[in-house]
């Protein structure tokens, strides 16, 4: 147990197959409370499915899942990972579309999620208040009454996390956020996700290589469901087998 | 605040001109009907105020299913299971209320069951005797029955085709069970030849009129109470659910218990219906419970504008005037009609004669030169720099966005 304590998020062991197709084998990744991590990996090593077992979409065959050094993941379900404090954003961008870039931010707001209280909602002060904050995080105060759908590719991708931060959670897992990006784009998204991550711990996954060298932070790569290596960016991607398999020549 | 932010805007002018329109003509109906004389070019002859109410109650169950469908997007194909559930306890009162009036003369059992040469009530018949126990289960039995058939379903994750399917299967089943004899709702031939409702005459031209009254003053109610569904934080979860339920869960909420809730309240709503249908056409029998009965509903929605409050009202009344027209000049035309309006809805205006006619008006407004945004799409510029694209707005008007399909 002691090893847990003080981490966010310790995976050991962890296999999971579909359809006999080992897509995680025996993954062990522990992350410290307010790291952020940055995860690379070819196509299919794996990284949004152990995503989807820290989310909850998956369960894991075997094998170790704990949150915030005492929470065994593997025995709850998405909504309640959720309301535990851990968000995700996924590698499309994924926001309500339909709605106003205001009240995406106001359905992800941190509070009751039943039924009765949703119906009968009247916004509080407080609420208008972080709803502000995050806009003004993300950048998208003038956009406030746009809908969703209007939004650019990368504006989306903001959005999304500024629906995490509205939830407040304590981990946030971040597929693939600068895919689609322009460079100057991605340099604000790591701007953003480093601000982020002096008060959340946060694991990145992400393929581009200048982004994440531009996080500076601890590196993961993920190659056929475990871990090939791990450790700074100069030593991960100085590994022989890392550039074998991923980064090539 | 939030009062005046409603009034601002059409949709909800639309909303509350509905509301105001119904209870006036719930008002004033009867009095063309029943207070002015025939020969008045403003009397209201009963067989259309007949007809008018059972449209009103079709109207009632086409909002119902567009509750779920329109901005849940859950298409239930099998709505018209509800609204016959709450029509056979509807008519199970009526049928109490003959007494012994029926053609063997039995003072509690109804004629079909003396037939059947039954010699006591069932007990499920029981309490039927009393209205108020009557209006409970018009209620209760819909929600009940959605509450469980929801529960399992989107607990079980089953969405899009899968659910309509299921849906289309619950009210076939429900079909082929009311149709048998031993079931103890009259079989094939369904519960008729009711007496009275209240204590009033069903066939009197004022007890018409009163059904006529509680059919549009129902649907008044039920107007109100999706619009402030619609427009509360709940409302904007259904919506989000249609648009992108796995997001909705990761944010932490139960897309399940949104969908249910959503689904039993509309189930409720589809009961009434079929309870304020059945007096006013003098039967309900298992036809009712027929999948294309279902699938009409659908169409009714689709062709009034899903996803808006007032479409599917209008749907309901422009297409049943449609078939009752057809059905008497051209009977044998009335499906292909009905399948052609349904393909060319689907095609041409996907949100429907109300979406139809926002957009003429559109048009026309800015033809006209008056000042109004111009929609939106207007052609941007490229991200130049990433700190400039955040910071200044675009000029970008708010794009509203397809209803999603049902996949």
């Amino acid at each position: 147990m002691g090893k847990k304590s003080g981490t966010i998020l310790y995976l050991d062991g962890v296999s999971v197959s579909f359809d006999g197709f080992r897509a995680i084998n025996n993954l062990s990744l522990v992350l410290d409370r307010g790291e952020m991590r940055a995860i690379i990996g070819p196509n299919g090593a794996g990284k949004t499915t152990m995503m989807d077992i820290v989310t909850g979409k998956t369960r894991p065959d075997e094998g170790e899942v704990f949150f915030d050094g005492s929470v065994d993941l593997t025995r709850h379900d998405e909504a309640e990972i959720a309301t535990m404090g851990i968000g995700r954003k996924f590698q499309k961008p994924t926001v309500f579309e339909g709605h106003s870039v205001e009240d995406n931010l106001v359905l992800s707001l941190n509070g009751p999620r039943s039924i009765f209280p949703a119906l009968f909602h009247r916004r509080s002060g407080a609420e208008s208040r972080r709803v502000d904050e995050i806009l003004a995080i993300t950048r998208l105060e003038a956009k406030r009454n746009d809908m969703a759908a209007s939004l650019s590719h990368g504006q989306k991708q903001w959005l999304e996390i500024g629906m995490l931060l509205a939830q407040d959670p304590k981990l946030l897992l971040v597929d693939e956020p600068v895919a689609g990006m322009t460079d100057a784009e991605t340099v604000e998204t790591a701007r953003l996700l480093k601000d982020i991550a002096r008060t959340h711990s946060v694991i990145v996954v992400e393929h581009d290589m200048h982004f994440v060298r531009e996080l500076g932070v601890k590196v993961t790569c993920l190659h056929e469901g475990s871990v090939l290596s791990e450790g700074s960016l100069e030593h991960v991607s100085g590994d022989p087998r890392v550039i074998e398999v991923y980064l090539g020549r | 605040m939030i009062t005046g932010r409603f009034f601002a805007s059409g949709a909800d002018r639309r909303v509350l001109f509905t509301i105001a329109a119904l209870l006036g003509v719930a008002a004033l109906v009867p009095v063309l009907n029943l207070a002015v004389p025939p020969a008045n070019m403003f009397h209201v002859p009963t067989y259309m105020v007949a007809l008018v109410g059972k449209y009103l109650c079709y109207a009632l169950l086409a909002l119902a299913l567009d509750l779920v469908w329109g901005y849940c997007g859950i298409l239930s194909l099998g709505h018209g299971a509800f609204f016959a559930l709450g029509g056979y306890a509807m008519g199970m009162y009526l049928m109490r209320q003959i007494g012994d009036r029926g053609v063997y003369g039995n003072p509690i059992l109804p004629d079909f069951m003396v037939f059947l040469n039954w010699k006591e009530l069932p007990w499920f018949w029981y309490g039927f005797d009393r209205f108020w126990f009557a209006a409970l289960m018009v209620v209760l039995v819909p929600g009940a029955l959605a509450f469980a058939f929801g529960w399992f379903a989107f607990r079980s994750r089953v969405t899009g085709v899968y659910l309509s399917i299921i849906t289309q299967a619950l009210t076939y089943a429900l079909l082929l069970a009311f149709f048998r004899n031993d079931m103890g709702f009259g079989g094939n031939n369904g519960l008729t030849d009711f007496k009275d409702i209240l204590g009033f005459s069903i066939q009197a031209g004022t007890t018409r009129s009163a059904l006529f009254s509680a059919s549009a003053v129902a649907l008044a109610a039920a107007v109100y109470v999706t619009w402030r569904i619609v427009g509360s934080k709940f409302g904007k979860l259904m919506i989000a659910v249609r648009d992108a339920e796995s997001r909705t869960r990761f944010l932490g909420w139960r897309p399940e218990n949104i969908k249910l809730f959503a689904f039993t309240v509309s189930a409720v709503m589809a009961g009434i219906a079929g309870a304020l249908y059945v007096p006013q056409v003098g039967i309900i029998n298992p036809g009712e419970f027929d999948p294309s009965n279902s699938i009409e509903v659908v169409v009714w929605t689709a062709v009034g504008g899903r996803g808006t409050i007032v479409g599917p009202i209008v749907g309901a009344l422009l297409v049943n005037t449609g078939k009752s027209y057809f059905t008497g000049a051209l009977p044998d035309l009335w499906l292909f009609a009905l399948g052609g309006l349904f393909v060319c809805v689907t095609l041409f205006m996907p949100k429907g004669v109300l979406g139809l006619w926002d957009q003429l008006r559109a048009r026309f407004a800015r033809n006209g030169g008056r000042t109004e945004t111009p929609p939106q799409d207007a052609a941007q510029p490229v991200a130049r720099s990433a700190a400039q694209t955040a910071v200044e707005s675009r000029g970008l008007g708010a794009a509203t966005p397809e209803p999603q399909p049902a996949e």
